[in-house]
């Protein structure tokens, strides 16, 4: 592999990692507060996470472009507290990211928060955990299998994304160019031996993320059974 | 003082009760499914949002006149639910720990480990709450309400998920809870032999209201209450073991106030052990003279006090009074009329030894 194509696997494992920890950060409390919720908005909140799964990455990259240019909200606010502006940088992939990647991080939490009965965390609140205490003794180990599905998810989808890359980032190497994009550029080329590598070590990576989901989702079962 | 005044609409009915429960020993809510009994613990507990006040010697944990309203978390009870809700991810010996740690050590006032003697869970505590039977699952949930040494104790039909057997094995230890330690119980429960078993004062529901309230042994014993109509009416009586016949494997079991004694079959207990027998209402015979030949082992002098009408015209419900102590019969209509039963007249109450277990 070229040091160009070395350089787009090393920018592409730096967005997955950063998208993902953001998104668990950021995606958690959402998905807490998604599972929880009796509001009568929930469907609204739930359709708006869900949005990036059914709209074409372009259309999404498209808006976030707008959103993000000179004349943006996002871009103005960004101008004005002197952080410059976000399309074709890192941060800008880094962004677009983390609203491409919610749902895949999302719902996985929140699917397993909801499965927590309620009764589980009432006996908690009964035992004298506070809210915030009942969530971080109860509610999340109890969701640790999303937890684990939500973070390699989000991190192998962030490393798929290509679509909204081209919108917002571009071709910049070493600043932009991430692994879809180089690939892209080598079946343009022509250069199929040099796309093999990288589409070929994209489907290792993906079964490689897969097999460990699994595994890391089993051993309470397996447990189990010995027990037995 | 347990105060309760709750008022809350649920679906079909609205729950409105107002509620002065004695903070020693247990009370039973007792009523059909559906009744708001739940509700009612729930709500004391603060996790149902009912209107009204809630309040535990002179500790306010609801008030709406003055917009107090406790949090669950920061009131001082144990809460045991009919599945035991154990937490999945930690040991038994963890669960018992989580209200544990979450108390200050100087408001501790039952040691975990005689939470741990008293449940008899010793042998649990490596192991996970899916490798638990549910008896074993309900007595560590029970340990684990009790380590935070609750002011009050919520019990919500601990028994109900448990089959005949399950119940057998986890009762003696809540009647044991209940002898050797003075956290006042509030019991949820539509099972009137587990009520009589436990409970010290009753408490009567039917959508969602209170029908009566009072001291469980004279409560059991009222003709004009839906506990009297059923199959397994009865009365409940304390007593103290006096003496055991070996020879017959049969005990005698002293009633209180002196009012006589009851010969039951032998339950094991040493003289003096104190004991509740249930006596069924029809289980009891009247007679207006005393009996010679007849295998029935109890015969006590008795006052007629009440005779109602039973659930089928053909029975009849009478209360006597043997002392102070109130026993219902049920006989059929004939032979109250037979008899000409009438309140005031001295009859002999009958009891088939055979019928008693103590």
């Amino acid at each position: 592999m070229t040091a160009a194509d070395w350089s787009a696997v090393r920018l592409t494992a730096e967005l997955a990692a950063l998208t993902t920890l953001i998104l668990l950060i950021v995606g958690t409390p959402l998905a807490w507060g998604l599972a929880r919720t009796r509001s009568r908005f929930k469907p609204l909140w739930a359709a708006l996470v869900a949005m990036p799964l059914v709209l074409p990455p372009t259309v999404l990259g498209f808006y976030l472009l707008l959103l993000m240019g000179p004349q943006g909200l996002v871009g103005q606010l960004t101008q004005a507290l002197g952080l410059g502006r976000l399309p074709f940088t890192f941060a800008g992939l880094v962004v677009a990211s983390v609203i491409y990647s919610l749902p895949f991080v999302v719902q996985p939490l929140q699917q397993a928060f909801e499965a927590i009965p309620e009764r589980t965390l009432e006996a908690a609140a009964t035992l004298r955990a506070a809210p915030l205490d009942r969530f971080f003794s109860i509610a999340l180990p109890l969701a640790r299998p999303g937890l684990v599905t939500a973070a390699m998810l989000g991190f192998a989808h962030t490393v798929g994304e290509f679509g909204v890359v081209l919108m917002i980032g571009g071709n910049i190497p070493d600043k932009t160019r991430v692994l879809s994009v180089a690939l892209y550029d080598h079946v343009e080329a022509m250069e199929f031996a040099a796309a093999h590598r990288l589409a070929g070590g994209m489907v290792v990576f993906a079964l490689l993320v897969l097999v460990a989901l699994y595994a890391l989702n089993r051993p309470r079962q397996a447990g189990r059974e010995a027990l037995r | 003082m347990i105060e309760a005044r709750l008022h809350l609409p649920r679906d079909g009915f609205v729950l409105d009760v107002d509620l002065a429960l004695p903070s020693r020993g247990v009370s039973a809510l007792f009523g059909p499914s559906g009744c708001g009994k739940t509700t009612v613990l729930r709500a004391l507990a603060g996790l149902a949002p009912a209107a009204g006040r809630v309040a535990l010697d002179g500790r306010v944990w609801q008030d709406d006149a003055s917009r107090c309203f406790v949090p669950t978390h920061r009131r001082e009870l144990g809460y045991v639910l009919q599945e035991a809700a154990l937490f999945p991810h930690l040991d038994v010996r963890r669960n018992l720990d989580y209200g544990l740690r979450r108390v200050a050590p100087q408001r501790r006032r039952i040691a975990l480990e005689q939470a741990i003697e008293l449940l008899g869970i010793g042998g649990l505590m490596a192991r996970r709450p899916d490798t638990l039977s549910g008896g074993e699952r309900q007595r560590v949930a029970i340990a684990r309400a009790l380590a935070t040494s609750p002011a009050l104790l919520l019990m919500d039909e601990p028994l109900a998920a448990l089959d005949a057997a399950r119940k057998a094995e986890v009762l003696p230890y809540l009647k044991r809870l209940h002898r050797e330690l003075s956290i006042p119980v509030v019991y949820v429960s539509h099972a009137l032999d587990e009520v009589a078993q436990l409970a010290d004062h009753l408490v009567l529901m039917a959508q969602g209201r209170v029908l009566a309230s009072g001291a469980l042994a004279e409560m059991l014993s009222r003709l004009d209450l839906p506990t009297a109509r059923g199959e397994d009416a009865g009365v409940v009586l304390d007593a103290v073991v006096a003496e055991r016949d070996a020879a017959w494997q049969l005990a005698r079991l002293q009633l209180g106030g002196g009012a006589g004694s009851l010969w039951t079959r032998d339950g094991g207990l040493p003289p003096g052990s104190a004991v509740r027998v249930r006596v069924l209402a029809r289980d009891v015979s009247l007679a207006v003279t005393a009996q010679a030949g007849s295998s029935i082992g109890n015969q006590l002098p008795a006052t007629v006090e009440l005779i109602a009408d039973d659930e089928h015209p053909a029975l009849a419900l009478v209360r006597v009074r043997i002392g102070a102590l109130p026993l219902v019969a049920r006989l059929t209509r004939r032979s109250a009329h037979a008899l000409g039963l009438q309140p005031g007249q001295p009859v002999w109450a009958q009891v088939k030894t055979v019928a008693l277990v103590p």
